[in-house]
């Protein structure tokens, strides 16, 4: 583990709620792991895990909604060795009781992402949305 | 994403280039589906894949899915480290054709 992952450090930024926008939602994680110093093999697992949770709020929170201008905001925040990372959106409020992957061994298309996010993460939380935002979710890693 | 695809006989070849995520899934069924329909074995080469997410995964189950259905096979080829990683967290590598 590096040394800045010691240190206090946070960054955010919003992305269209699309499917084009993934990409960049990647690119930031990774811009923001690279000054972390995080190991390839721990980035490469985060980045799928935030980019998962991400997919999840334009292909269920805005299911309805393709074409939507809403903007949703990743957060990274990293403090004493703990990696927090927060989503923000105004989409469809989720029912985290409804939240649940396929049994995985039920083996067909589609559920992964959030078993991805399960084993990635020590922690997924939903959190109530504050004004504007609707949804909040927040996934930890202690590094 | 980019594909490139060569035939020999009852084999297509497509080979993969790039990130694979939910806003490249359609592209890629389009790509493999019609060579499951016709019967081919279809070997994906991954070796220029460097980022597969849940999507991904689920077009590869699906083509595996539909190749059975078909009575042919998808080979997966030279997948990359790191999404063979994403196919292992997944429990797949027992399931998909990998070579």
């Amino acid at each position: 583990m590096s040394e800045l992952a010691h240190t206090n450090h946070t960054e955010k930024k919003d992305f269209l709620v699309r499917s084009s926008s993934l990409k960049d939602v990647r690119s930031f994680c990774r811009e923001v792991f690279e000054k972390l110093h995080i190991d390839q093999n721990l980035k490469d697992e985060l980045v799928l895990a935030i980019a998962e949770a991400a997919q999840n709020i334009v292909k269920h929170a805005y299911k309805d909604a393709p074409d939507t201008e809403d903007k949703m905001v990743v957060q990274i925040s990293c403090k004493d060795s703990k990696l927090q990372i927060g989503f923000y959106d105004m989409g469809t409020p989720v029912d985290p009781g409804k939240v649940k992957h396929r049994e995985i061994d039920n083996v067909k298309p589609g559920g992964l992402g959030t078993f991805f996010i399960q084993q990635i993460m020590d922690a997924v939380e939903f959190k109530d949305g504050k004004k504007p935002w609707i949804n909040h979710l927040v996934l930890t890693k202690q590094l | 994403m980019s594909y490139k695809v060569t035939e020999e006989g009852n084999v297509a070849t497509i080979h993969l280039d790039g990130e694979i995520d939910m806003d490249v899934t359609e592209k890629a069924k389009e790509v493999i589906f019609p060579h499951i329909e016709t019967g081919k074995e279809v070997h994906l080469n991954l070796s220029n894949v460097q980022y597969m997410d849940s999507s991904g995964i689920s077009v590869l189950i699906e083509s595996h899915q539909k190749a059975l259905e078909k009575n042919t096979k998808v080979i997966i080829k030279e997948v990359s480290k790191s999404v063979l990683k994403v196919i292992m967290m997944a429990k797949l590598e027992q399931i998909l054709n990998l070579e």
